[in-house]
């Protein structure tokens, strides 16, 4: 089946040899603005002063942030690659879960050697691993280590594990897809299968992540566990900012050049690209690799903030969610992915959370927490079937007008 | 002369319909030969043969000097390997501008690496802008491709195939929905294009093929029926009655 | 049973005193009291405050008299019916009144004698041990009951409590036995019990051996029992008990348990553990030592062993025993399972009792997978069918198509409600289903899909947005708690065929169900001019359009009959299922992958893959039957390897049509 998008933006690059900010002049903005809200935020936020903004608005603000960067990667994927994943969250998931087991596991050995501290004679590590065992899979049922907890207590390994495995995952999983050719809305249902496999897999209480229970606690960070949660907040705030920041600038630079210029390409047209000699499956292996990477990075910062990751996160649906945020915010521009998560992470917590006001007609009330998903669902058909380009296509026309 | 690609007893089915049957073919390098037949000849199913589109149930395809068995590569590794192609309808990647169709379409190193750290050579974008003046588009290489005209595209993909600088070239018919101005500079570009090179052209114009000047193979129910100057065939009884349906 | 004060002869022999004087006096005038009352009153105290160990010199005492109505009497007993007056002892069965008083009735003539306050009697309360043994005494009468189901309770009865003394029992009944199913169970009874209890050697080895090949679970558990096996051991090979196997220490028993063991028979002092040598340590803590070790070094096991050492010389703790001192101790014994059963004959012809009914029990077992996998698969037919018509039809994914399912099955809900007549009301809701899930179904492809055909992958995600969207609305509209649909009483029931084999009847309906929608889809798609255009859309939608086919029309038709079919899938899944706003999105991903491994576009490719996933995940199940959860991801992996070797599904459309 040959996918033809013909509809989707595109940004034609003007006139050769010029600096990569002055053809991208997005990206300038982008950064500015992201620079001001992180100081706007900082400045009145509860850790470092004036607490206009809660810390748990903080919290709310960073993970939006992280959820702006596994955006940006799905817009990469899909709106510049024409691959529409069904299964990017659950790498973001993953990288969650890998951190997660080190500040669960970090944190339970504090408190464990604290309070075996407390015997006449100290313990021994065979001892402390024990007790930190039975301490955290106690809720399973088990008192035994699991064995992909063997270094759980190493941070450089975690962090390695946040990139490798969701990247490792991408790798296979892409390699055997791509390979057979799998492609369009097959390739959707099968990234989507990968997805829901990982999720029932996770909701066994067998296979050492806890189960339905989850890694939980994720917001006490061992090192700096007297450090207020009012300034850790800002501080994950600041580097989800980061980390967004320079995704942008990647994603932006990767998709600018010659290469952009080839994965556009394989959207449009992979057979004529085909012909042209590059290896069309090798570059969506490469894509999809390398946006999970980044997806698995976005959700180590993630869940710190969240405080706690269960397979639930992981299921298929979560994934959707993050194609509706790049379809609405526009696919095909990397801020348009920003705009899309920010718009419906946001409007999500606000009505969902109880923040907007329910409108009483007398014979009978509106209460958001139940119409919210009513009203995204369809707004997001109004969306795809009048305003393709989503809000970011809004840009387009008001450039459009000033020109 | 030696060939350079050889396609012997090729045979394919679709369906238990005889698409290609037993056919064989030769080209040499340089040389240009314009492929004739009526409809439904498998002229197009020959072009996806040899560029790794289609694989045939039986036969043999073989490729320059060291005679590598093209059935065993992959569609972009046959591209690789030096032979391009044109499709019938227009394919230029229509969001893109003209500067980057040739840019993608430039015979440098196609790995995803190689491609994300390119940076233009003075020499590549000399040769892009010689590129675009050879076809033409001189002043519109930073055009979206898809605001060109019918024409112009056509010329921008043949412009895409001798950037990828193929020893072989196969071209399906280029001329299709020109003006005569339009097809004169075409038949200039091809017959430019094949004093280096191979350069096979599918068309159904006789006009153009005249113009072309070049050896003519004729095609029909999958097999060559006839070779030989266009006059020569034209003579051809055989080939007088499928053109004239008996 | 508790051991009693008196021998159980003597006690017995006070008893049948007491009664035969009781019958003595029966001459005399005792007015108020009838022949069982008098019988009665004389064990007075047992009757009234029946106890295990006392109740079966009673039921013996009570059935030796003949007394007329002890039979009624124990089963009164036993039920709790029966009523004693604390003023003069004396039993009553009673009646509720309306005034929430009691009427006494007399035991014997069953007259009303009295009515009285529920405070002015008090309630004979046997616990279950008690009405065990009535049900046991009263069994031998029930077996000659002249009630088939009667006699049929009795047999349960011996069943779920076997006695030895039940053999004669049973075998009277047996030889009264009309009924040939009710004598066919007896005399499995009797193997059961003969096996068990009967005294000789002969005897029992041909009642296990009558039982080879039974695959009732009843005689399965019979012949375990017969071969458990305890684990023990002795200083050389035990000649005198039945060895089932000897164990030797490392493999089929750890060293340390093989030690335990020993240790606590007494031969060898117990071994201090990680806990107990900590416990040691901390208790002979003297200023910041313990054995010349200081405290803050023993945190490793080498250290706390030299201090626990030290102790022992000293004296103070039990000694360490190492993994050589096990060793040594553990090589002078022989680890050996025997069984409790002493009689090695009896032991050999259970194992090959057992071992021959293994087989029939596997293939009984890989039937009975079958059925589960068929009548998995045709749910996965029904709920997938419609979304493979629409996507071999359209090229687009239905997201929806779930919330299709859900929709009928709440119709399904509503219809109940309203009709309360559970066979009409599925009779009504079935094509009630299909209508509302076709409207809606053609409503959204005239509204949304249209409009979207160049675009399949934005159909996906439109098609999505409608499912939360409707989804959402169904919670709104219905709550979150599921809702029940009720199957009527002929569809609730279970077809069994055996103690291991039984498939629910609702599951045989929803085949039914499936089987007849293959028929009708079959018949639309080859046989009507509508399969006719459809099939032609299928194959090459452009050139079906050149002759004049309207595929705008086909689209919407092809569209609103897989829908349909959604929603009478959904009420098939409800009966059986729960109704919540969820389901359909339960089913989504399973038939997504029923369609892609099927192939696009073919009922029969939706029929294989029904058919190959619904086998795998029972397959699966099968091999780890406790997680299902193991299972499904498992089937996933699978369905993501099998599409490398068959991208196009198990029914491929072939050749340009296929529209690569």
């Amino acid at each position: 089946m040959t996918m033809q998008l013909s509809e989707d933006p595109q940004a034609v690059a003007p006139a050769p040899r010029r600096t990569f900010l002055y053809e991208n002049p997005s990206v300038l903005w982008f950064m500015a603005c992201l620079g001001l809200f992180t100081l706007i935020v900082s400045v009145l936020s509860e850790g470092m002063g004036t607490g206009l903004i809660s810390t748990s608005l903080v919290k709310i603000l960073g993970m939006t942030l992280c959820l702006c960067l596994i955006a940006i990667a799905m817009d990469v994927v899909w709106g510049y690659c024409g691959i529409l994943s069904l299964g990017h969250f659950a790498f973001f998931g993953i990288g969650g879960y890998a951190i997660g087991m080190w500040l669960m596991y970090a944190r339970t050995e504090i408190v464990v050697r604290g309070n075996l501290a407390a015997g006449t004679i100290p313990p021994t590590e065979a001892e402390v691993a024990e007790a930190v065992a039975a301490q955290i899979f106690g809720v399973v049922g088990s008192s035994e280590l699991p064995l992909i907890w063997t270094f759980a207590g190493s941070l450089p390994f975690q962090l390695a594990m946040v990139v490798l495995v969701p990247g490792l995952l991408a790798l296979v999983f892409g390699w055997l897809a791509f390979r057979s050719r799998v492609t369009g809305v097959y390739l959707s249902i099968l990234t989507q299968a990968m997805t829901l496999a990982l999720s029932l897999y996770l909701f066994q209480n067998d296979t050492g992540l806890r189960g339905n229970n989850g890694l939980s606690g994720l917001q006490n960070i061992p090192g700096a566990l007297d450090v207020p949660q009012s300034v850790l907040s800002v501080w994950f705030f600041w580097a989800s900012a980061a980390a967004l920041g320079a995704g942008y600038l990647f994603f932006a630079w990767v998709v600018s050049g010659k290469f952009g210029s080839v994965i556009r390409a394989i959207r449009d047209n992979k057979t004529r690209v085909r012909f042209l000699g590059y290896n069309v499956e090798g570059y969506k292996l490469f894509v999809f690799t390398l946006t999970a990477v980044i997806s698995g990075i976005a959700g180590a910062l993630y869940y710190p903030q969240a405080g706690i990751i269960n397979p639930a996160e992981i299921a298929p649906i979560a994934s959707i969610y993050l194609a509706v945020w790049v379809a609405i915010g526009g696919r095909g521009r990397l801020y348009g992915a920003v705009i899309g998560a920010v718009t419906v992470s946001l409007l999500s917590s606000w009505l969902t959370g109880g923040g907007a006001p329910n409108i009483d007609f007398g014979f009978y009330r509106i209460v958001w927490t139940d119409w919210w998903l009513v009203l995204l669902g369809l707004g997001f058909v109004l969306v795809t079937l009048f305003f393709p380009k989503g809000i970011g296509g809004l840009f387009d026309y008001l450039v459009r007008k000033k020109e | 002369m030696t060939n350079l690609l050889e396609v012997s007893d090729v045979s394919v089915t679709f369906d238990g319909f005889r698409a290609i049957n037993n056919l064989s073919f030769a080209i040499a390098e340089p040389e240009l030969r314009a492929v004739i037949g009526p409809n439904g000849a498998g002229k197009t199913t020959f072009m996806d043969i040899v560029t790794g589109k289609t694989r045939p149930d039986s036969g043999r395809v073989l490729w320059g000097e060291r005679q590598v068995d093209l059935l065993k590569l992959s569609e972009s590794q046959i591209a690789k390997t030096g032979i391009g192609r044109k499709f019938q309808k227009p394919t230029v990647f229509e969001e893109q501008s003209v500067r980057e169709n040739l840019a993608m379409a430039l015979a440098n190193r196609r790995g995803p690496f190689s491609v994300l750290f390119w940076k233009a050579t003075a020499h590549d974008q000399a040769r892009i802008e010689e590129l675009a003046a050879e076809i033409g588009l001189a002043d519109r290489v930073d055009h979206r491709a898809g605001d060109l005209s019918h024409g112009q595209k056509q010329w921008l993909e043949i412009g895409m195939l001798l950037a990828q600088e193929p020893r072989l070239l196969l071209v399906d018919e280029p001329a299709a929905g020109m003006t005569p101005a339009e097809r004169a500079h075409t038949t200039d570009l091809l017959k430019g294009a094949a004093r280096s090179r191979a350069v096979m052209v599918i068309e159904h114009d006789m006009e153009f093929i005249r113009r072309l000047d070049c050896r003519v193979t004729v095609l029909h129910e999958g097999a060559v029926l006839a070779e030989g100057s266009l006059e020569h065939v034209t003579r051809n009884q055989q080939v007088i009655d499928v053109y004239l349906g008996r | 049973m508790k051991a009693s004060l008196m021998p159980r002869s003597i006690r017995m022999a006070i008893l049948f005193a007491c009664l035969v004087a009781t019958v003595a006096f029966r001459a005399a005038p005792v007015a108020a009291q009838s022949p069982l009352q008098e019988v009665l009153q004389t064990v007075q105290d047992q009757v009234a405050n029946p106890a295990r160990r006392t109740v079966p010199e009673v039921l013996d005492a009570l059935l030796a008299t003949e007394a007329p109505g002890r039979l009624e009497f124990l089963r009164a007993w036993a039920e709790r019916e029966v009523y004693v007056r604390p003023g003069d002892g004396l039993f009553f069965y009673a009646r509720d009144a309306a005034d929430q008083s009691l009427v006494l009735l007399d035991i014997d003539t069953g007259a009303e004698i009295d009515r009285v306050g529920s405070r002015d009697v008090n309630q004979i309360r046997p616990n279950a041990g008690v009405r065990r043994e009535i049900a046991a005494a009263l069994v031998k009468f029930e077996l000659l009951d002249p009630e088939p189901a009667q006699r049929r309770a009795a047999l349960e009865t011996v069943a779920r409590s076997p006695d030895p003394e039940q053999i004669p029992a049973l075998r009277a009944a047996l030889a009264e036995e009309d009924d040939p199913g009710i004598a066919a169970r007896m005399e499995r009874l009797i193997n059961l019990l003969v096996a068990r209890f009967a005294p000789d050697t002969a005897t029992r080895v041909a009642a296990v051996e009558s039982l080879s090949g039974d695959i009732s679970t009843e005689a399965r558990r019979v012949l375990n029992q017969l071969l458990q096996t305890r684990t023990d051991f002795a200083e050389t090979r035990p000649e005198d008990t039945n060895l089932a196997t000897l164990r030797t220490v490392g493999g089929d028993i750890g060293l340390e348990d093989a030690y335990a063991r020993l240790a606590d028979a007494g031969h060898f002092p117990p071994r201090p553990g990680h806990n107990a040598i900590r416990d040691a340590l901390r208790a002979h803590v003297v200023a910041g030592e313990v054995g010349g070790v200081p405290v803050h070094r023993l945190d490793t096991d080498a250290a706390r062993h030299e201090a626990y050492r030290a102790l022992e010389e000293a004296g103070s703790v039990p000694p360490l025993v190492t993994q050589a001192d096990m060793e040594a101790a553990v090589s002078q014994y022989v680890f050996f399972d025997a069984y409790l059963e002493p009689d090695p004959a009896v032991t050999d012809a259970a194992r090959a009792a057992l071992d021959s009914t293994r087989t029939a029990i596997s293939a009984w077992q890989f039937l009975g997978i079958t059925l589960d996998a068929l009548s998995l698969a045709s749910i996965f037919f029904l709920a997938a069918i419609g979304l493979a018509i629409t996507f071999g039809v359209m090229r687009v994914i239905n997201m929806a198509h779930g919330e299709f399912i859900m929709m009928g099955a709440y119709t399904g809900y509503v219809v109940q409600t309203l009709i309360p007549s559970y066979t009409v009301s599925l009779v009504v809701a079935l094509p009630l289903a299909f209508g509302v899930a076709f409207a809606a179904g053609v409503s959204m492809e005239r509204l949304v899909i249209r409009h979207l055909y160049t675009r399949p992958l934005e159909t996906l995600l439109a098609t999505f947005g409608i499912s939360i969207a409707l989804q959402q609305l169904a919670k709104n509209v219905f709550g979150t708690q599921a809702r029940p649909l009720t199957a009527p009483d002929w569809l609730a029931g279970a077809i069994r065929f055996n103690d291991i084999v039984s498939i629910s009847t609702i599951r045989v309906a929803i085949f039914v169900l499936a089987l007849m929608f293959l028929l009708l889809l079959l018949y639309i798609l080859n046989r009507t001019r509508l399969g006719l255009e459809v099939r032609a859309v299928t194959q090459n939608p452009g050139m079906a359009g050149s002759m004049g086919i309207s595929p705008d029309r086909i689209n919407m038709l092809t569209f609103g009959l897989g829908s349909g079919i959604a929603g009478v899938a959904g009420v098939a899944i409800g009966l059986y299922a729960q109704v919540t706003s969820e389901m359909g999105a339960n089913y989504i991903v399973q038939s997504f992958m029923t369609v892609v491994v099927g192939g696009v576009g073919s009922v029969f490719g939706t029929l294989a893959g029904a058919g190959l996933i619904g086998a795998l995940q029972k397959g699966i199940e099968w091999f780890n039957p406790a997680n299902t959860l193991a299972a499904q991801t498992y089937m996933v992996l699978f369905i993501i390897l099998f599409i490398q070797f068959r991208p196009k599904g198990i029914v491929a459309l072939k050749g340009r049509a296929a529209g690569d």
